[in-house]
């Protein structure tokens, strides 16, 4: 489980561009548990994932995972409890290897890297049945460079990365925001499957409404470094998107431009 | 013979650069000090009567530390790499003199490895050769080897992506740690066997490694292009044996009228070249094809 305890973050501390990005979050993911951030550009979604994944130092606060303080390790000790997808389908994977050398970095995330070989004959059979449950014919490609792969395949191939070792934490940050609406499509399925099929505990950034309520067991909203809003179970499955348009203009005070966007 | 002794050991020059710009993504500088140092150890170790052998490994254990503490400078402390590797090679200098006690050290009654094992009658200029030919073949076995292990493909995902290798638990300072001394323990490598060929280490002998590292690998990647790392280290290799036989060529034929000392011109006017030729290939394709539309 995740237990992050009022944490601050502040960019630019002290300077005329003072952003305080983060104002005193408090959340608590019970194992399992699969919750969605949504919230407009600027409120902190973004800050909250890499406060977490470690990629920022945080000002103030704690944070806990199963228990044990991580606030003040760095990304790769995290790693062995974060499991993450970038929203840029290039940062996920390291495109000057192989499709099966990706997988076997993620399949070594949190353990010793020794001198032993990297990519064994046991393990590639797993990759290549890895790879077909994805059904977008990757199974005969383990050899590619991933470079070659399309922006989807290569963050379905991401998604596989992220659940090929136990993790107490998955981090998901926009992870479709970059892909053609079919392929975001695919890319959320796979999603929800392999959350479920591994129970992870995970957070899941997103733009879309739509997603936010459609997708796993609880929402929140940030608004301006704070949490605005917290539903999950009966609550949340009776909202509609126009619910949540509404109180996200209650937070912000003013129309939407746009609301089409957000309803997409 | 001789163009094909000196491409040899600046083989393992280019795999070092190889290892560092390429994979580690490391501007490293340092090799310019590197060199000159595993020269000035091994040379000063076999003129006091040590082992040749041991007097090389020590080279080698000395060029490493030099990597070792320009990849400190710049993971620790927070160096830009390129000015970490400059202070680095500056200091070197320094040092390559303190070590050699003088600008230089004649080597050429001296045993050497090569001195070992070789079969009468056989010329001492063949012998070097094929000796080095087992040593630049090993080493690449060995890298080989190395960069398809799990500690390998870390130090290869943390030069191409940094941010995710980070991500999949990999620490990425120590990776570039080791990678550095890795790499500038090949190129003092290179440094003690070019002082065990040419019989003596000079001070100047290191001006001017990087730019033919470099040289060896931007003409094995252009003319070899592949993206399978048995065949770029391979290329590499080619690339600084066919400098080295160009730079050849081009000092003895009386006809082009160079000399000795333009050598360095040549070598960075071949690497500027090199270096912008991609960048003219693209845009002549882009040209070829705005016209056809």
């Amino acid at each position: 489980m995740l237990d992050v305890r009022s944490m601050y973050i502040t960019f630019n501390s002290g300077t005329p561009i003072e952003n305080r990005a983060l104002r005193g979050v408090s959340l608590q993911i019970p194992e399992g548990q699969f919750v969605t951030v949504i919230g407009s550009n600027g409120a902190g979604k973004s800050t909250l994932l890499n406060a977490v994944s470690g990629d920022l130092r945080i000002d103030r606060g704690q944070i806990l995972i199963d228990d044990s303080d991580v606030t003040r390790a760095p990304v790769w000790r995290r790693a062995r409890h974060v499991a993450r997808v970038f929203q840029d389908p290039m940062a996920g994977t390291c495109e000057d290897l192989t499709v099966e050398e990706n997988m076997a970095l993620a399949d070594r995330r949190g353990l010793v890297r020794n001198l032993a070989r990297a990519v064994r004959t046991s393990r590639r059979d797993d990759y290549r049945q890895r790879l077909a449950t994805l059904g977008l014919g990757l199974d005969g490609r383990l050899t590619d460079r991933i470079g070659l792969l399309s922006g989807g395949q290569r963050q379905a191939v991401s998604l596989l990365m992220a659940s090929l070792r136990p993790s107490q934490i998955l981090l998901l940050d926009e992870h479709t925001a970059a892909l053609d609406p079919r392929t975001a499509d695919v890319v959320l399925r796979l999603t929800s499957r392999i959350v479920a099929e591994h129970k992870l505990t995970t957070m899941m950034v997103t733009h879309s409404m739509r997603q936010a309520l459609d997708v796993g067991d609880r929402t929140i909203m940030l608004h301006q470094g704070k949490i605005v809003l917290d539903v999950a179970g009966e609550e949340r499955r009776s909202m509609t998107v126009r619910d949540l348009l509404a109180k996200f203009e209650h937070e912000r005070g003013e129309t939407l431009a746009d609301d089409t966007l957000l309803l997409g | 013979m001789g163009a094909l002794e000196t491409g040899l050991v600046f083989g393992l020059v280019a795999l070092g650069v190889f290892l560092s710009f390429r994979l580690l993504q490391f501007p490293d500088l340092t090799v310019d000090g590197s060199f000159p140092f595993g020269g000035a150890v091994a040379a000063i170790l076999i003129t006091q009567g040590y082992d040749p052998f041991l007097a090389t490994l020590a080279a080698m254990v000395a060029g490493a530390s030099a990597g070792l503490i320009t990849a400190w400078l710049n993971v620790r402390l927070g160096i830009m790499d390129l000015l970490a590797s400059i202070l680095m090679m500056i200091a070197l200098y320094s040092v390559n003199l303190r070590v050699m006690g003088g600008p230089n050290v004649p080597l050429i009654t001296s045993p050497s490895v090569f001195s070992l094992g070789q079969p009468d009658g056989m010329p001492d200029y063949v012998w070097r050769v094929i000796v080095l030919a087992i040593v630049v073949l090993a080493v690449k076995c060995a890298l080989d080897a190395f960069f398809s292990t799990r500690m390998g493909l870390a130090l290869r995902a943390t030069g191409s992506n940094p941010r995710m290798s980070r991500a999949q638990g990999v620490a990425t300072g120590t990776m570039i740690l080791v990678g550095m001394a890795l790499s500038n323990a090949l190129v003092a490598l290179a440094g003690a066997l070019f002082v065990q060929t040419q019989g003596g280490a000079d001070i100047s002998m290191g001006i001017g490694t990087i730019v033919i590292g470099l040289a060896a690998v931007i003409i094995g990647e252009s003319l070899m292009p592949s993206r399978r790392l048995v065949f770029m280290t391979l290329a590499v290799i080619v690339g600084a044996i066919l400098y080295r036989g160009f730079i050849a060529v081009a000092l003895n034929s009386d006809m082009i009228g160079l000399q000795a000392q333009d050598l360095n011109l040549v070598t960075a006017l071949l690497v500027t070249f090199a270096l912008i030729l991609p960048g003219l290939r693209r845009r002549l394709v882009a040209r070829r094809n705005r016209s056809h539309a």
